[in-house]
């Protein structure tokens, strides 16, 4: 155990006892009534997104049981994930019978653009919200209805950093950053790549044009997760597709490849 | 602002617990890696439990830092981020601990 480990034991009805290293950031003076002899501590231990954890293990069992697989598709606003969804469909859709939840604050600009391929797709609207959430994503499944064997895409909303802690249930993530933002950005948002099963960097061809390192983005990504997979692509000219559409076939619909499971372990022992 | 869904995740798991019972306090462990600002919890929490039995609790933020152990040279050290890079230069290193975003308790009247 860790030297410095807080215990917090709270026995019941206790006079104050809160082994603290730090200090009360409030007055101890007289009249101060700390915690009086009624005041009863409730032990919880509890991780706070135990909620979302438990209806995202409840998605993945429902999809596992569908023999569907979901894709949640992060990135920042622009990062061109709606135009390689777009591409994607239109290229292997029949293939893949694959559906599309899309996640944004307002509109339905990005379903419409789906939809004009002829594929399946539910729009959210988050609202002030911004990222989806497994109980979102239930609703998401429940509307879209997919059959079994399937393939989902969550094109979850245009952010690097709160979906980066919502586990949606789903079988892999799906990290896209475009080569107009820098190749810092790894270290820059690290949850988020750390979260990642696939990196894709998009609009390789506009590489010539900019000041973007591949390989140095690469070496980035590996300091904060030494397993993703990456590809470079441009969704686009269709430059590297193909080893994204390979990486597609080499995912199967069990759900114990992802690692949300493996972070929420270590979120839980981590105390 | 991920903060607010997650102060709002933390106060309905409190109220399942305590129900019409007024929260005096609330105890949490937040690390310093876990990608939540104690900060955003606090200013939200003022919000989002304003009219519940929580309205008032005190917030009590335990902010454990990052500490990391590296698999390749066995070596403990301190984390500051999540650039999870040893000295030694091995890549191979475990979080040990600042990742934590718990509720561990609450005190009620």
């Amino acid at each position: 155990m860790p030297e410095h480990e807080q215990l917090h034991v709270h026995a019941v009805n206790h006079s104050h006892q809160h082994p603290h290293d730090h200090e009360h950031p409030h007055d101890h003076g007289p009249g101060h009534h700390h915690q009086s002899p009624q005041t009863e501590t409730i032990s919880l231990e509890q991780n706070l997104l135990a909620k979302n954890d438990l209806l995202a293990a409840r998605n993945r069992g429902w999809l596992a049981g569908r023999g569907v697989r979901a894709f949640n598709v992060m990135s920042s606003p622009g990062a061109g994930k709606t135009t390689l969804l777009v591409r994607t469909l239109a290229d292997l859709g029949e293939r893949l019978r694959a559906g599309v939840i899309e996640g944004d604050q307002e509109t339905s600009l990005d379903a419409d653009r789906i939809r004009a391929v002829g594929r399946p797709v539910i729009q959210i609207n988050t609202g002030a919200g911004c990222h989806l959430d497994a109980d979102m994503l239930r609703r998401g499944l429940d509307a879209l209805d997919p059959e079994t064997g399937s393939t989902v895409f969550i094109e979850n909303v245009g952010n690097l950093v709160c979906p980066a802690l919502f586990d949606l249930g789903e079988t892999a993530k799906v990290v896209v950053v475009s080569v107009t933002e820098g190749d810092d950005k790894p270290q820059k948002y690290p949850h988020m790549f750390m979260a990642a099963d696939l990196v894709i960097v998009n609009k390789s061809d506009l590489l010539p044009y900019v000041d973007f390192d591949v390989d140095e983005c690469l070496r980035r990504i590996r300091q904060v997760n030494p397993r993703a997979d990456f590809v470079t692509v441009s969704a686009t000219t269709g430059e590297g597709l193909a080893a994204w559409y390979d990486w597609l076939d080499g995912i199967t619909s069990r759900s114990d490849t992802s690692r949300s499971d493996t972070l929420t372990d270590s979120l839980t022992d981590a105390h | 602002m991920h903060e607010l869904s997650i102060t709002q995740g933390l106060v309905d798991a409190v109220l399942d617990r305590t129900g019409e019972r007024t929260v005096t306090a609330v105890n949490l462990r937040v690390g310093a890696l876990s990608g939540v600002l104690p900060d955003a919890m606090r200013f939200c929490f003022d919000v989002v439990s304003a009219g519940t039995p929580l309205a008032g609790a005190r917030l009590w933020i335990d902010e454990p830092q990052g500490l990391a152990r590296c698999r390749t040279c066995q070596d403990e050290f301190e984390l500051p981020d999540l650039i999870l890079l040893c000295q030694c230069g091995s890549a191979d290193v475990e979080v040990l601990r600042g990742r934590e975003l718990m509720l561990m308790s609450v005190e009620v009247a």
